[in-house]
């Protein structure tokens, strides 16, 4: 009359089945945790903050326990005391205890499981909602080295192993743990010599489990590798695909995804083999001590050392002291891998926050002013990409980056946003070092338009509304007028009402750039940063917008970075970058004059138009 | 789900001996307690010990046959299950080889990613699951009701009310948490879309300082699926207590009618144990059952995305008489192309397109941002199909040429450079896996590679991440260009593949390209001016239709989009400075 269904343990194994869309290739989930008792304890703090539910789930959880205990007994006692005899009276009795018990016992768990969901979707909520805050804290350069599919699987898959073993395991150990003792009490007050032989098979069930799970661990990761390279190879064939079939390779990758697959597939039915093997061997075992009990305990009744009642409440506790033990061995995978996904969302956690010993402060708006002294910036140690570079850009002035591509033209478009902070030498706005100022203040003076062009998912309102998110509908239009992109915006079903995105609609590359740049005049910066911000928008587009760009500069500083030097042609001064350094600046006019490293770049781009033209 | 059946039938023998083993574990578990009763009732009432040591022996020896049956299933269910998933697997992986880009474009890239790895994963478990708990729990099921009707089948009525009572309960909890779950998924979607486009677009989340509003968009999508997981999951919590409650309640009817029956001499007490023993794993049995049928879901809606995969077929077929040596020079012409994505779609993207490439010549195709450029040289290998006219090629439709002797004549430099994760050398070799290294480093040099991969400390042998991460935009465009001349095409397409690049980068790669290809059919869209200057035909495009062809100077006389183009590059008073240089 156990309490509880026998927990079968899922044929997939451990917890984040298919390891994510997002595998890289390579990257094996880890599924053995590194130092397990300072997770759990990170857990239980997290928990804790649940307390007055995790009180409650606790009561519930040892009374479900006591319940189901009584349950047994009484049904023992009721054959011995009551059929037997024939007592009609107490037999009543028995029947309307147990009625009660009962009952009470599905409220108790009832309560106990409603009370648990809500304590560990709580705890879930606030774990991802933590770690959600972190990656808002943590500097570029983290997301510059981690893959963002790999971030994604640390607060989707991760947390969900977390979540799937609170909500079955924090009850289930808890509830083992009392069976397991008040079993093993009832039964030695029952009978002590029966006793010892329930327990005899004990430590068969400790043996067995601990070798099957051993030997299933390694199935299980080796299972996990393979399930890694081809998630891996996946993603990157279904991405490639359109390359796949320009240069008709399809036999090819299934001929090497069969092999990969075919791999997946020897380990993984070696690994359900194995993790098969612990219910039928349960099975045996706990089958074992029912004939050892029946058998023993019939041979005692027969020298009237036992009644028939006690025999048979031995079997059912018997059979009690074995379910949890197997559920331990059941469960042990998926708290494994719980404590595993609990430690990687830990580990992003304790990474340094970029905002750290900031001091919060009130900046008055940019006049603008922007001084290079020797910066000096390489992302990694030993490779410098700036050697000394220095500048000058005095308030409103159009400053135009220039140089081949990997020169650090967009290095320094990270330094000055703080992205990335200079190795040596100094950046100075309106005099101040910029390791100074705190780094939202400045940003929230900067205006971006990067070249990737991001944009959410959202109406097109929302998206250009992101730059200043008290504009009026008046002045998101206004913005968007100036941008050239209302024309586009008119013909869409929608208008501004558009949806964008993953169910939206899909926009070209150059209009994103354009709608970026709408998000930007609308920011209203003291600083604007341009960085290839129209380098898929056709020259005719991008000509008709250079109005609204000159005026979006006027009074402001801005860096420009553009490919295209028609685009920069009237910047106040041009800097040509250059093995790290700054080979020339000054304006176009002069830099053609000195016939340098600008003027072949020039003349490469427009010579032949000149001739031909 | 079920049109899937057809990947079981290689595993036929393994999926119908797991059940059977199943079977005997079952039985053998069934007839524990009819022992147990024979022990009570044979020997311990009637004080015959013999009788109890030959039935404990006998129930030992039926464990062990009952664990022997167990193993096997196990080991039969696990070879069909996981042969199954990967044949699955493969003949997807396989299916979605065959789609064209009309396909794809329509099954996204994460979508097809997410089906062929985690809904094969859920199909495998369910079948897995299927093969051994479907069976189990139903069996115990049957073979407890039996072995309860044949011990007592007065006592077996009650049965017959609980069991009704608990699969109605079930129903109806299933009926009302299924959308709810549904729903749970649906949030879920909603937690990971705002997760994946805040690290995407972190840069600007920092730049325009949004860290809280992105905090808040992520705490309404976090609450909404906590409050729907909770919701939905307290709906299950009623399940346990409630079918413990109907099977607790169907006990004691038992104890007391029994008791009343062994009273009345016609039930012996070892049956009456054994008749609860059996309610016990009726109860289980119900349990077990119940926690799996939230799987059928799961592997229903699975089901159904890996079916819409099979379903989903290549609209570009090759015809029986496909001519398979039919591109010898690479002369194309454009009769009257016009072509829609969508078929039933009235705006055209490309209208009424006639123009012809020669061997030799260069075709430069320019326009604004969406006038169906990259749809028109997409055209060419046959990626879509058009709507009206033909693409010929050398004289004989494109459809009438086979699909695989198309594409490989035609060298195709895409937009966004793709690469795969290997060595540069395997990279540029994609498209002719056979070719030497000497070959390799040609290309190379004529794509102006060559230098910067030869600074990389492994040279050629340099391993690039996915997508070639460690690469920088201009780096990727010049492989993607080795690439695709390594396989000494007819015909070369560039779709604005040289944009990353510097104009003198990109000077020196449009001379290394004339020397290299000769006698190739060059098309190319580029935004430069500049880049196509000299090309022997130029094509504009607006609105999807041609506005203008000709040579640079024919254009530059003609054509009023042309001079606003070049003005828009090369302004006026520019042009005369140029000039004299």
């Amino acid at each position: 009359m156990s309490r509880q269904p026998k927990q079968e343990q899922a044929p997939g194994g451990p917890g984040g089945l298919g390891g994510g869309p997002h595998g890289r290739a390579g990257v094996v989930p880890k599924v053995r945790a590194k130092n397990s008792k300072a997770t759990i304890t990170r857990i239980w703090s997290y928990l804790n903050r649940q307390r007055t539910g995790l009180i409650m789930v606790y009561v519930f959880t040892i009374l479900n326990a006591v319940l189901a205990l009584i349950g047994p007994y009484l049904l023992g006692k009721a054959i011995d005391t009551a059929i037997l005899p024939r007592d009609y009276g107490l037999l009543v009795r028995f029947c309307l205890l147990l009625g009660g018990i009962y009952l009470l016992g599905s409220a108790v768990s009832w309560v106990q499981a409603y009370v648990m969901t809500s304590v560990s979707q709580r705890t879930v909520y606030e774990l991802r909602r933590d770690l959600f805050a972190k990656y808002q804290e943590l500097p570029v350069s983290f997301f510059d080295t981690h893959a963002n599919g790999e971030l994604m699987s640390r607060a989707t898959n991760d947390i969900d192993n977390v979540s799937n073993s609170l909500n079955q395991s924090v009850t289930q150990l808890l509830n083992s743990l009392i069976t397991l003792s008040g079993s093993l009490v009832i039964m030695l007050m029952l009978n002590v010599p029966l006793t010892g032989v329930a327990l005899a098979t004990i430590p068969l069930v400790v043996l067995a489990s601990r070798r099957i799970t051993g030997l299933s661990r390694i199935y299980f990761k080796n299972q996990q590798q393979h399930l890694g390279e081809l998630n891996g190879f996946i993603e990157e064939a279904v991405s490639g695909q359109k390359v796949i079939k320009q240069y008709r390779r399809e036999a090819a990758e299934v001929t090497r995804f069969r092999g990969i697959s075919g791999e997946l597939n020897q380990a993984s039915i070696k690994a359900q083999i194995v993790s098969g093997l612990v219910g039928p061997v349960m099975n045996l075992i706990n089958n074992l001590n029912f004939a050892l009990i029946a058998g023993i305990g019939g041979l005692m009744a027969f020298h009237e050392l036992v009644t028939v009642g006690v025999i048979v409440s031995m079997l059912n506790y018997a059979k009690q002291f074995g379910r949890p033990i197997s559920d331990l061995a059941n469960q042990y995978n998926l708290i494994q891998s719980a404590i595993a996904g609990a430690e990687r969302v830990f580990e992003v956690m304790d990474m340094p926050s970029e905002y750290s010993g900031e001091q919060p402060q009130e900046l008055a708006r940019i006049r603008g002013e922007v001084i290079a002294r020797d910066v000096v910036f390489g992302y990694q140690p030993g490779a410098p990409i700036l050697n000394g570079v220095s500048f000058t850009a005095q308030p409103g002035e159009t400053i135009a980056l220039v140089g081949p591509t990997g020169a650090g033209k967009t290095t320094i478009v990270n330094l000055l946003t703080r992205f990335y902070e200079v190795n040596g030498g100094e950046l100075l706005i309106d005099g101040r070092d910029i390791r100074e100022l705190n780094k939202n203040e400045l940003r929230r003076q900067l205006g971006m338009v990067l070249q990737d062009a991001h944009v959410f998912s959202g109406t097109i309102r929302e998206n250009i509304r992101f730059g200043r998110l008290e504009a009026t509908d008046q002045e998101v239009e206004e913005a968007a007028s100036l941008a050239n992109v209302s024309g586009f915006i008119a013909r869409m079903p929608q208008g501004y009402d558009t949806l964008l995105g993953t169910d939206g609609t899909t926009l070209s590359h150059g209009q994103r750039q354009l709608l970026t740049i709408a998000r930007a005049i609308l920011a209203d910066p003291a600083i604007l940063i341009l960085d290839e911000a129209t380098s898929s928008v056709d020259t005719r587009t991008e000509m008709h917008i250079q109005q609204a760009m000159r005026t979006l500069m006027k009074g402001r500083t801005s860096f420009v970075i553009a490919h295209r030097l028609s685009t920069i042609q009237d910047a106040d001064r041009i800097l040509v970058i250059q093995g790290g350094q700054i080979a020339e600046q000054g304006s176009h006019a002069q830099l053609l004059a000195l016939e340098g490293v600008y003027s072949e770049l020039y003349n490469s781009q427009f010579k032949q138009a000149g001739e031909a033209g | 789900m079920w049109k899937l059946r057809g990947f079981m039938k290689p595993y036929l023998l393994w999926s119908v001996l797991a059940p059977l083993l199943m079977v005997l574990e079952v039985v053998m578990d069934l007839l524990q307690p009819a022992l147990m009763a024979s022990i009570v009732d044979e020997g311990l009432m009637k004080n015959d010990v013999s009788h109890i040591l030959t039935t404990g022996g006998i129930m030992v020896g039926i464990a062990i046959i009952g664990m022997a049956g167990g193993v096997g299933c196990a080991v039969c269910a696990s070879i069909a299950s996981q042969n199954f998933g990967n044949d699955l697997r493969i003949k997807l992986f396989e299916h979605v080889q065959s789609f064209s880009n009309r396909n794809l474009d329509r099954l996204k890239t994460g979508s097809l990613i997410t089906r062929l790895t985690n809904d094969v994963v859920q199909l495998q478990t369910f079948v897995q699951m299927i093969l051994r708990s479907f069976v189990r729990s139903p069996l115990l099921l049957v073979g407890s009701l039996v072995m309860a009707v044949m011990i007592s089948p007065s006592l077996a009525m009650i049965l017959l009310a609980a069991v009704p009572l608990l699969f109605v309960l079930l129903y109806v909890l299933i009926r009302l948490s299924f959308p709810l779950f549904a729903r749970m998924q649906e949030k879920l979607d909603g937690v990971s879309n705002v997760l994946q486009e805040n690290l995407s677009g972190i840069r600007v989340i920092k730049a325009f300082v949004r860290a809280d509003h992105e905090q808040k968009r992520f705490d309404t999508a976090n609450t909404g699926y906590t409050d729907t997981g909770i919701r939905a999951i307290r709906l299950m919590a009623l399940n346990m207590p409630l079918m413990m409650l109907i099977l607790n309640a169907s006990i004691i009817a038992v104890l007391w009618f029994g008791g009343l029956q062994n009273w009345g001499g016609t039930l012996p007490v070892g049956e009456l144990i054994a008749f609860i023993n059996y309610v016990t794993q009726l109860l289980m049995s119900m349990m077990m059952l119940s926690t799996m049928l939230a799987f059928v879901s799961r592997a229903k809606v699975s089901g159904d995305r890996v079916n819409e995969v099979f379903a989903a077929s290549s609209e570009i077929i090759e015809g029986p008489a496909a001519n398979r040596e039919a591109i010898t020079l690479g002369r194309i012409e454009f009769k009257n192309v016009s072509f829609a994505y969508d078929r039933a779609d009235e705006n055209l993207v490309l209208e009424d397109i006639s123009f012809v490439a020669s061997p030799g010549e260069t075709v430069a195709i320019l326009g604004a941002t969406g006038a169906g450029k990259s749809t028109l040289v997409s055209l060419i290998p046959r990626f879509y199909e058009v709507l009206s006219g033909a693409v010929v090629i050398d004289g004989i439709d494109i459809r009438e040429i086979g699909i695989d002797h198309l594409r490989s004549r035609i060298g195709f430099v895409m937009q966004q450079s793709l690469l795969f994760s290997g060595s540069i050398r395997d990279n540029i070799r994609y498209g002719r896996p056979e070719a030497t290294d000497a070959e390799v480093e040609q290309v190379a040099i004529a794509a102006e590679a060559d230098a910067f991969i030869r600074a990389l400390p492994q040279g050629y042998d340099t391993l690039l991440g996915q997508r070639g991460v460690n690469l920088s935009g201009g780096q990727k465009q010049r492989l993607s260009i080795a690439r695709a001349l390594l396989i000494k095409p007819a015909i070369l397409i560039l779709d604005d593949s040289t944009s990353a690049l510097d104009a003198v980068t990109e000077a020196r790669i449009r001379t290394l390209l004339k020397t290299e290809l000769q006698d190739c059919t060059v098309v190319m869209i580029a935004q430069r001016v500049s880049s196509i200057i000299d090309a022997d035909r130029i094509v504009i495009l607006e609105n999807g239709r041609i506005a203008a062809q000709g040579t640079h100077t024919e254009l530059m006389a003609d054509s009023e989009i042309y001079r606003d183009i070049r003005h828009s590059q090369l302004r006026e008073e520019e042009a005369p400075y140029v000039q004299t240089t």
